[in-house]
């Protein structure tokens, strides 16, 4: 008479592998998504109380017609040479007030300081979305590296990784109490004025 | 001297028992983590480049409006015109509004100040609809927006 066992056990060494299957499948799918873009302000509705008088010299106009063709201050441009123009504007330093622009060609034509200069961006209602942003990223651009090249000189460190440390969450208070002292300085040397006009509209008028 | 060579045992085996756990455990974190899309794209959605961007952290004050040229399935019957996506159904430039407020309202009113309009915008689409989106953002109230971007060379989106 044969002895009987009980319940034959299952063998769970397959476990491991079937886990691992599983894992893998996850790990492939998950897409942990931060979006990242440009951030903008617009401005608000009601027009300021008391109007501001700007010279026409302290705004550098920027116009992009539905071809994508750039126009800046009245000059046809390259998009690739927007950058370097748009610097130039800014660091310009007319008045001589600014103690701190390095390239400044003291034009009097051009902006007087870099707290006076203003960027102003038209565009067309059939303008493409990704010129637009192009656009955008170069004026954007042209600011964050000012204000990277003076950070570097008065902090060792740039802008732009300061400004992102100062975002994230996970740092420490103490941390961003510092970070926010510098990071206004820096805004305060180089103030982002980039205005979004109201638009042409192609055809009419 | 064979007092010594007694001393020579073998390695211990690592014990792999406890590997399944283990595994079980990552697996269950990427379960919980792992979130499926809960709105369906209607719309084409290639958003442009910039170089220049910044993280658009803390999730739960976010307002997310597609823009975009019908998808494949959407074409024949609503042609090509771009056309504006919110949470999974097309939508006209005067529904962003109460949208936009609806949303607000059912935010905590502490981050209702902090709430930015993430625009994902499909980089072929003209700029007249996100004009019209802009002014309609300008009139209820909420000024923050993002442009949301892929992190990449900008001067890859001009045809």
């Amino acid at each position: 008479m044969p002895r009987r066992a009980g319940a034959p056990e299952v063998n769970a060494g397959s476990m491991a592998d079937i886990a691992f299957l599983l894992l893998i499948f996850f790990l492939v799918t998950t897409t942990i998504e931060t979006d990242a873009g440009l951030d903008r302000m617009l401005p608000p509705i009601e027009p300021p109380e008391t109007d501001v008088v700007i010279k026409e010299k302290n705004i550098f106009q920027v116009n992009i017609n539905k071809n994508g063709q750039l126009l800046a201050d009245g000059e046809l441009i390259e998009l690739k040479d927007l950058r370097t123009k748009a610097m130039a504007f800014l660091e310009n330093n007319g008045d001589g007030s600014c103690n701190y622009c390095q390239s400044g060609k003291k034009d009097p034509s051009s902006s007087d300081n870099p707290t006076k200069a203003i960027i102003s961006l038209k565009n067309d209602r059939e303008t493409k979305y990704g010129t637009y942003i192009t656009v955008q990223n170069e004026l954007v651009g042209a600011y964050n590296d000012l204000r990277d090249r003076e950070s570097e000189r008065l902090y060792k460190r740039p802008f732009t990784a300061m400004e992102s440390e100062y975002i994230k969450q996970e740092t420490p208070a103490s941390v961003k109490e510092e970070l926010k002292e510098k990071i206004t300085k820096i805004q305060e040397m180089f103030p982002q004025k980039l205005s979004e006009a109201e638009t042409s509209s192609s055809g009419g008028s | 001297m064979s007092k010594f060579r007694k001393k020579v045992t073998e390695q211990p085996e690592v014990s792999t028992a406890s590997l399944p756990d283990i595994v079980f455990m990552l697996l269950f974190f990427f379960m919980t983590v792992t979130v499926m899309k809960d709105t369906a794209l209607k719309v084409e959605n290639e958003l442009p480049n910039a170089s220049e961007v910044k993280k658009l952290e803390k999730k739960d004050r976010i307002i997310t409006i597609y823009v975009g040229g019908p998808n494949q399935q959407y074409r024949e019957l609503l042609g090509e015109t771009a056309r504006i996506q919110l949470e999974d159904k097309f939508a006209d430039v005067s529904e962003v509004g109460p949208y936009v407020l609806g949303r607000l309202a059912e935010m905590p009113e502490a981050l209702r100040p902090f709430v930015t309009i993430s625009l994902k915008v499909d980089k072929r689409a003209n700029m007249g609809l996100v004009i019209d989106i802009k002014e309609v953002l300008r009139d209820v109230g909420v000024f923050k927006i993002n442009y949301t971007t892929y992190e990449g060379d900008a001067f890859m989106n001009v045809p």
